[in-house]
Order: C-alpha cells, then structure tokens, then sequence
C-alpha cells in the first residue's frame, strides 16, 4: 500500500520544493482559535469527537498566536475588539491565513449598529468567507478545506518580495 | 393584606409627599418619586424589618425624547422575604442629567449605574467608580440616547489600518 | 535603544521607561506587579479582560473590563418589531439559547396581555431545559478544561450534539434556534422527537455518573477548586449574583419556583443547593441542576396534552404561512403585523425567567407603537461577573482561572 508499493525497491521521486513545503503545510494548519462569540461553541463542536477536526490535522488550536499560522476569527469583531485583533494578528509569523466564520465577521450580518465592524475585511485579509450564523461545523470544515488547497498552492516566491526587515518586524 | 397593600402602606407611611405616582400596569408595582428621596426610600426599602428589598436586580433608564423631563431612571429590587419585584422610577428634568446613587445602598448598583451613565450619559453624584463600561474611553457619545443614530455617527470609533 | 526609541513612539512612555532603567533589584522584588489578562485568553470565555495588580503571585487588585462584545441590542431592539428580534434572543446567551427565546416572547406575551396555549407551554418548558442541560454541558466542559482536565469537554460536547440534533429536529437549526413565537411555538414537536429526548435522557443519566467519576477521582481537579473563591451568601444577594453561583452560596432562589410561570408549579422538582459557596460547590451545582432537569423533563413528556400551538389572536400572533395563502383574514392579519407590528398597550413590564447562568429579565417600555420604546435586558453573566473583583482579591492567580470558570459568564451575554 502507498508510496512503499510502487517503490519497490530504492526508488526515488522527484518533486519540487514548493510542492513538498505546500504539502507539508496545508496538511498540519496550526489554527489560532480567535473565539470571540457564538461562533466559538460551533468551532469548539468542529474539534469535539463527532466532528473531529483531527481528520484534517488542524486539531492542535494554538491560543498564543506565535505558534499558528491560521486565525479563526469566530464572532463579531466590534471596534473595540478590532484593535486586539489587528493586534493578534499582527503578532503571528508569516506565512499565515485568516477564516472569516460567520456572516457577522464577514460582513457585519444581522449586527446593523453603531459598535460592530462591518466585515473584519476592512482592517485583515481575508482568504476564506464562511456564511452562517454560525456556521455549522461541517461548513467550517469546508472553510479549511479550501484553505488548505490555497496553502498547497503557495509558492516560496510569493514571500518573496518582502524585505527581511518586515519580515523581522512582523515576528517580533 | 396581600403584599402588594403591605408595600404601599408602608412606603405611604413614610414618603406620601415625595410620592409623585403608584401605578400597578400589569400586576407589577411601581412608585415614582421625587429625584431627591430616591437614596431615602431605596435605604427605607431595604432596612424595613418587614420589607427587606435586599437585592438589587437592575438600573436602567429611559429616553423619553421629546418630554420635559427627558430621562426617567428605572431600578427593579427584590425581596427574598415578600418574595416580590418591586420597580422604582425617577424623573430627572435637569440638563445634564444627575441623580444620586443608590451603590451605598446596594452594592450590585455599581455596575449598573455604569453602564446607565455610558449608555445615557446620566451622572450619579457620589459614584466611586464611574466608568464607561462598554464603550471605549474616549467616545463622546452616548449610545442609547433617542438622538443618537443606530448605524453611529461615523468616525466616532476608531479602526485599525488595514494590513497587507 | 534605538530599538525601543523605534517601537515606542510615544514619548511619554519613553521617557518614563528610560527612567525605570534606574532600577535596582529590590525595587523590582518590592513592587507590585500589573498583569493584563484577555480579552484574548483560552479561559476567560470569550472576550473578557481583566487587569490584574499582582504581589508575587497573589492577586491584590482585580480590574474587569467589559465591553469588547458590546454589540449594541438595546439600541437595535429600538429599531426593529417585536418579532424581528426573537432571533436576536438566541445570541444572548449563546449556549442555551431555547431559554432565552422562552424568556423573551414570555416578557412581550405579559406586556401584549396574551398567552399561549397549554401545549406550547409546555414544548417551551421541554426546549428550555433540553438548553439548560446544553448550557450546562458548555459550562462543566470549558471549566474542566480551564483547570487542566481536556478529556471532560470532549465527553460533555459528545452529550450536547445530542441535543442539538434534537434541536435540528424541532426547531430547524441545531445551534440558534429562534424557535418560539408570540403566542406560542414555531411548529409542533412529533413523535420521533420525543422519543430520541426519551432516548437521549436514558443515556445522559449513565454519562453523568461516568463525567463524575472521571472528575472526583482526580485529585488535582479537587485540590483546585475546593475552599478557592468562596462567595458568602450574604455577598452573593449584595452583588446580585443569581442562578447557579447564588444557590451554591446556599440561598435558594429560583424563579422557576419563586415565581412560576409556564407550567413549573405543575412540575415537581428539587431545588439544589450548597452551603459551600466554593468553586468545587459551584460545580456540584451544575451537575445537580442537569438531573432536576432530566426529572422535569421525563415529567413533561408525560403530561404534555395535545391541542394546539400557537394561540388564536389574530391582532398578535402571526398566522401560519399556509394559511396566508390561502385565506383573506389571514393575510391581512399578517399584513398588518409586518407592517405595523403587534401594537402592546402603553405601560412597561419586567419578566424575569431562570436560566441556564441566572435570571434573565427583560424590562419593555411599549408606547403603544410596533416597536418598543426601550428593552432592556438584565443579563444574568453581567451581575454574576461583578462579583469577580471581590472572589479574587488574595486568590492566587491560577485560582483566577478557576474563579472564571466557577462563575461560568458568556460574554454575548454580559455585554450585550
């Protein structure tokens, strides 16, 4: 079965480094759980036995940012939470990715009113939009799975143009 | 006597003057009184062997808008020995909007006296502690007020730069 | 020094921090110490931050500070119909949601001088203790959590998917349900669902023994919480502390019995309480309160009558959408609500419903008009969080942790 079938003897494979480093990252998402409401139970329901967000290796929810590399924003973002979480995200080193869960971080949603941000995108950017209020857990599966097809996509050269300083600046 | 005459009887006894109105709208029983006796009658409510209003359960106010007396505070107390919910109301007819606090009497008031000063922007003379408890320090508004838009006045709370 | 010129830009700070490069190792061990705690922090449920002033490891001073969920309900309440905001009730308290729901269309029933028939009286009491038990679930996983158990919030999540394929079931959606409605209930619960509570009641009742077992055999688990943070009763009523933290401060105070209202004085059931006041005492509690819950719940199915489930007013209630289509009444009934909403006589009400965190009142101030001149929600987690301060002053700051958990806020809640 698996890679040891076809190389039956000392084979080897040749592939290239991006393809490797974007399959090795897509497959262990380390998500930093940015809990804020209601969506917070459901992800907590994505990661518990009868959804088990351990299928997709995403299951070790890191609560320092330092250590993840994908945020979960789960609730609505007001103004006053904006300012921690542009800070939280600030704070986690590249390369990284952000799940918009629910209408009302995505969009505001049923919150028209003067303290809620309307759609963290104004401030964060967004790679994956999940609609529901909240979503359930199988949607936000769905999140980070296309998520993951993104991350196997990412090339080296994409970080590239950043200057070490910046890079420097955003780690530390 | 059934407790809601017992109630009356005794705050009659005491504040009939001060007493502005008793109303009974849908069995819940609520005096209005004069701004000034508000921290008397809370002290009487709580500290009458018959009554014991020990709890505090919720400040709150109203925006009346368009009245002369815009704000009307609103405090809803408990009796663990009547077993009974009491609503207090006081009319507040200056500008800025003061009254006296009720967090000596009950402590729970605390928070709730917060919250109604940043939501109404009601001043309670002799607060120890009044903060904004919601809004961030600094906004200038006071959400709740009947002039203030739902949607908010636009830059009014600030939000970060937008990363890359 | 650049560096830190280059970071702080402030200069106030700067200077202050150019300063306290005087500093000797004896100031540092006499001075007090300011921790900030959240609001992004795994154990304090959601988004609540506290600042902490610290000697060493005791906790001298405790600051919460609320507000980074404040999502503005009172003032969208202003602007919306009555029956617009039933959905709005679900995020209060988003882990029992059914109770909020229930409380809600109880306080504008009482304020529109309607009420709802027996049945969907007693579908509301069945829903609002199905929640209560999944609130709890919440509640008894995250605080194990908190203190180091991981494994318990895995079995309490496994009991609450029950639950909330129940809620799939009846009401349509698993998690925010907006299943009950002025006068009565969204649609009528059958057979099957029934009989799946039947079936899941029969097995949350083993579950719960085992979740006791796993807990009180662990001795950590036990030193953490026994004697930390002890609200005396007298505190608790001062603070208006309610629900499960002032039962097991040893007064018992619930509404359900102190002023019924659905059916609860048709039910019997226990009122648990503990004289402790601890944190150990605080989940006792809540574990307690899940079997009165499956006690009133075997009740209710038993004696819940047929009839229907949404009362006949056609000037409050909305008609049923098939009905709509197909009579003139109907549709001008429903017109009429839409548009102009339910139209309560002039006065304010304040109801008060015990939920899964303590009472839940909402005050409505109605100027005759479709929406309501003010709500105000008294949320129990705001109370309950206010006695924080005074639990933690001279704890340590792990039993903070505890104290949190014990305490058992949703900030949804709390900030409103």
């Amino acid at each position: 079965m698996g890679l040891e079938a076809v190389l039956q003897k000392e084979g080897f494979l040749t592939t290239t480094i991006d393809a490797v480093v974007g399959w090795a990252r897509k497959s262990s998402v380390w998500p930093m759980p940015m809990g804020i409401s209601c969506c917070a139970i459901e992800m907590i329901a994505a990661a518990d036995p009868k959804y088990d967000i351990a299928r997709f290796g995403s299951e070790v929810m890191r609560f320092s940012p330092r250590q993840s590399d994908l945020m979960i924003v789960a609730g609505t973002v007001t103004y006053k939470m904006a300012q921690v979480v542009r800070r939280i995200y600030d704070q986690m080193p590249e390369p990284k990715w952000v799940i918009a869960m629910g209408a009302c971080t995505s969009s505001g949603g049923m919150y028209r009113s003067y303290s809620v941000v309307q759609g963290i995108d104004q401030f964060l950017p967004v790679d994956v939009y999940t609609a529901g209020c909240p979503p359930r857990p199988e949607n936000l599966l769905n999140a980070l799975m296309t998520i993951q097809e993104k991350i196997g996509k990412t090339r080296a050269r994409d970080f590239q143009n950043r200057s070490l300083a910046e890079l420097e600046h955003s780690q530390n | 006597m059934n407790t809601k005459e017992l109630i009356i009887e005794r705050v009659k006894e005491k504040f009939s003057e001060s007493i502005e109105e008793i109303s009974d709208f849908r069995d819940d029983l609520c005096f209005t009184i004069k701004k000034d006796q508000i921290v008397n009658l809370g002290k009487f409510l709580k500290e009458e062997p018959d009554l014991q209003f020990i709890m505090c359960k919720d400040v709150t106010a109203i925006d009346w808008a368009t009245r002369k007396k815009r704000f009307t505070t609103v405090y809803h107390i408990y009796s663990f020995k009547l077993n009974y919910t009491l609503r207090l109301k006081s009319n507040i007819d200056d500008d800025p909007p003061t009254i006296e606090t009720v967090s000596a009497v009950w402590q729970s008031a605390n928070w709730y006296e917060r919250e109604t000063w940043d939501m109404y922007g009601i001043k309670f003379i002799n607060h120890p502690d009044l903060r904004r408890i919601y809004m961030p320090e600094g906004f200038e508004h006071h959400p709740l007020k009947k002039d203030f838009p739902v949607l908010g006045i636009p830059g009014s709370l600030p939000l970060p730069n937008k990363a890359d | 020094m650049d560096r830190i010129k280059q970071i702080y830009n402030d200069e106030k700070l700067l200077k202050k921090l150019q300063e306290d490069q005087n500093l000797t190792i004896e100031d540092v061990l006499e001075n007090e110490m300011v921790i900030n705690m959240g609001p992004q922090h795994p154990a304090t449920h959601g988004v609540l931050r506290l600042v902490l002033r610290l000697d060493g490891e005791t906790v001298v001073g405790i600051v919460p500070e609320l507000g980074y969920l404040h999502r503005g309900y009172e003032k969208m309440a202003e602007n919306m119909s009555y029956i617009e905001f039933i959905p709005h009730t679900d995020r209060l308290d988003y882990t029992g949601t059914m109770c909020n729901n229930v409380g809600y269309v109880l306080a504008v029933e009482k304020l529109a001088g309607i009420e709802a028939p027996k049945r969907a009286q007693y579908i509301r009491m069945i829903v609002a203790e199905l929640s209560r038990i999944a609130a709890h679930m919440v509640a008894i996983g995250t605080y194990a959590m908190d203190v180091g158990a991981v494994t318990m919030v895995m079995w309490t999540f496994r009991e609450r998917e029950k639950i909330n394929s129940i809620f799939d079931r009846i009401a349509g959606a698993r998690f925010t349900t907006s299943y009950t409605r002025i006068g009565g209930v969204a649609s009528d619960i059958d057979d099957q669902s029934i009989a799946e509570i039947v079936k899941f009641l029969s097995e949350l009742e083993p579950a719960l023994v085992e979740m006791d077992k796993l807990m009180l055999s662990n001795r950590i688990f036990i030193g953490r919480l026994e004697g930390i943070g002890i609200l005396p009763k007298e505190d608790a009523i001062a603070l208006g502390v309610t629900g499960p933290n002032l039962r097991a401060s040893g007064v018992e105070y619930d509404v359900r019995r102190a002023k019924p209202y659905l059916f609860y004085n048709e039910i019997d059931f226990k009122i648990p309480t503990f004289s402790q006041g601890d944190c150990l005492a605080r989940y006792f509690q809540r574990g307690d309160e899940v079997r009165e819950s499956i006690k009133i719940l075997r009740q209710c199915l038993d004696k819940i009558p047929n009839g229907e489930v949404i009362a006949n007013s056609p000037k409050k209630v909305l008609p049923h959408k098939t009905e709509i289509y197909s009579k003139m009444e109907e549709l001008i009934h429903d017109f009429m609500i839409i548009n102009f909403g339910i139209n309560p006589p002039v006065g304010d009400t304040f109801l008060s419903v015990e939920n899964p965190k303590g009472e839940l009142g909402f005050y409505i101030v109605s100027n005759g008009s479709g929406q309501p001149w003010k709500l105000k929600i008294h949320s129990p987690s705001f109370c309950n969080l206010q006695a924080l301060s005074q639990l933690c002053k001279g704890a340590m700051v792990s039993d903070v942790i505890a104290i949190i958990g014990s305490l058992d806020p949703v900030m949804g809640e709390a900030d409103k």
